[in-house]
């Protein structure tokens, strides 16, 4: 691929048995580009979001990350993952270890770092969030905001080029929306590219480069958040926009 | 009647038979069990792992295991190992104890396979989903992730498993291998006193099995615990 995109899709289609959910996106992510991704529930963005990294295998189409189709079944994923980080909505963070083992697990395992530097990355990381004196805690003690901002850290610990944001804060209490909000921005602020499906509808007018509004599968409208939150053309995003706003 | 059993018990049959219920019997219930629940695990794990293989021929062979195991008598089980395992390796002809240690493994290796992949299925795939997120293979996934938090629900249903079989190993007493229940058949045999040998020995499976339920349960809240 000859262009400057970090992610391309080209024509992805997804299906779950006969649920047709993604029907064809073409979309782009440049270095350093923020994109949100917005729509009504079940129109698809979490399975978009999913495919960039194949945790969901598109049944057609492709998907170029670093100029490489790691849609191709010759391609080993695992090594492409190191370079994207994922954050979900249910936080996810491995229960059986502490804060910092939940951090420099992959950096380790994989052989990225050695256990010192590991542990130092995890130190400032977890500094960064204020969280530094809930190094060696496990998870289950943390609110659900510390943990979600443990969760941002842990995929930072790979040191990723990309961040893919799945709802980030849908799943917690409406008092600590705000802190996790915060983390993002302070990340988007330092130049990461990343791709995050949200709620927040001022949040994703804030850090947005760029808005995706999806409905039943396609990529409906696009544009900067002034276009897609001040002036929308498409009637379904009007539509949509004026019963979240 | 129930005083002169109780009489019987304390004067007949203790005295006389005790260390054949507590060390013959108890002792050959527990070796047996043992075995059962150790290489059955060995083997249930290697099942568990065909079972969730991708390949679907190993797949079928395990759940085509498991079900007619599962789908069967143990005591007849019991009886095809009692007389097939002599006549496919004529060495154990005269050890009736391993072939009928080998039914029993068979039978708990079923069961193992299905606690090992309830076990593992029962950890939120949100898990497998963020480590390998991160970048970690299937392997490294599965061993540094899914398995030490599978092992929490594995070991208290393997210690489970393990009660249950020292009841199920009664029926082996079918081929006098001297287990409580065999010592039951012989004392009787002796004595003429079923009612009373009934009762020692039931006595004795309640008291371990109950024993090491109260421990499995207590060995679970802490597993629990430690999140
Ligand atoms: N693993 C799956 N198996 C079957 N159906 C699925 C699966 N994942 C998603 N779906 C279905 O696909 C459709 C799109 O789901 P998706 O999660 O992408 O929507 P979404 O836009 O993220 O919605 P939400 O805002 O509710 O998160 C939904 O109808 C959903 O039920
Ligand atoms: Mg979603």
């Amino acid at each position: 691929m000859e262009n400057n995109y970090i992610i391309q899709t080209v024509d992805i289609h997804k299906s779950f048995e006969k649920l047709h959910v993604l029907k064809g996106v073409s979309q782009h992510v440049s270095k350093g580009e923020v994109v949100s991704i917005i729509g009504p529930s079940g129109s698809g963005k979490s399975t978009f979001l999913r495919c960039l990294n194949m945790l969901e295998t598109p049944e057609k189409g492709q998907i170029f990350f670093e100029g490489v189709d790691i849609s191709d079944k010759k391609v080993n994923i695992d090594i492409h993952r190191q370079k994207m980080g994922m954050v979900f909505q249910q936080f996810n963070m491995f229960p059986h270890l502490t804060v910092r083992q939940n951090l420099t697990l992959a950096p380790t395992t994989l052989g990225k770092m050695s256990v010192d530097e590991a542990n130092a990355l995890a130190e400032d990381l977890l500094a960064r969030i204020g969280l530094r004196d809930k190094a060696d805690v496990k998870p289950g003690t943390l609110s659900g905001g510390q943990k979600q901002r443990v969760a941002i850290v842990r995929a930072l610990a790979m040191q990723p080029d990309v961040m893919l944001f799945d709802e980030p804060t849908s799943a917690l209490d409406p008092e600590m929306v705000g802190e996790v909000l915060d983390v993002i921005k302070g990340l988007v602020k330092t130049g990461m590219t990343s791709v995050i499906v949200t709620h927040e509808m001022g949040f994703a007018k804030e850090v947005s480069d760029r808005v995706l509004f999806m409905d039943d599968g396609y990529v409906v409208e696009e544009g900067t958040p002034e276009q897609i939150f001040g002036n929308p053309q498409n009637p379904r995003t009007k539509d949509f926009l004026s019963k979240v706003l | 009647m129930f005083i002169e059993i109780i009489e019987n018990i304390f004067v007949k049959i203790l005295p006389k038979y005790w260390h054949l219920f507590v060390f013959e019997g108890l002792g050959y219930t527990l070796l047996l069990s043992l075995i059962t629940v150790l290489c059955g695990t060995i083997l249930g794990s290697l099942l568990a792992l065909l079972k969730m293989s991708k390949i679907p021929p190993f797949r079928w062979l395990v759940t085509a295991f498991v079900e007619v195991i599962r789908g069967t008598p143990l005591l007849l089980q019991l009886y095809i190992g009692y007389f097939l395992v002599p006549q496919l390796i004529p060495a154990l002809s005269s050890n009736k104890f391993v072939s009928v240690s080998i039914a029993l493994v068979l039978n708990s290796a079923a069961y193992v396979t299905e606690i090992i992949r309830s076990g593992i299925q029962a950890v939120d795939k949100g898990q497998t989903e963020a480590a390998r997120s991160l970048g970690l293979s299937q392997a490294q996934t599965m061993t540094k992730v899914v398995l030490p938090q599978a092992v929490k629900n594995i070991l208290p249903a393997l210690g489970n498993e393990f009660v249950a079989v020292i009841k199920e190993t009664s029926l082996a007493s079918t081929f006098y291998v001297g287990d409580l229940m065999t010592q039951y058949l012989v004392v009787k045999g002796n004595t003429f006193l079923a009612m009373e040998c009934l009762l020692v020995v039931g006595v004795i499976y309640f008291v371990v099995t109950f024993v090491l339920s109260r421990a499995v349960s207590a060995f679970e809240k802490r597993l629990k615990r430690g999140e």
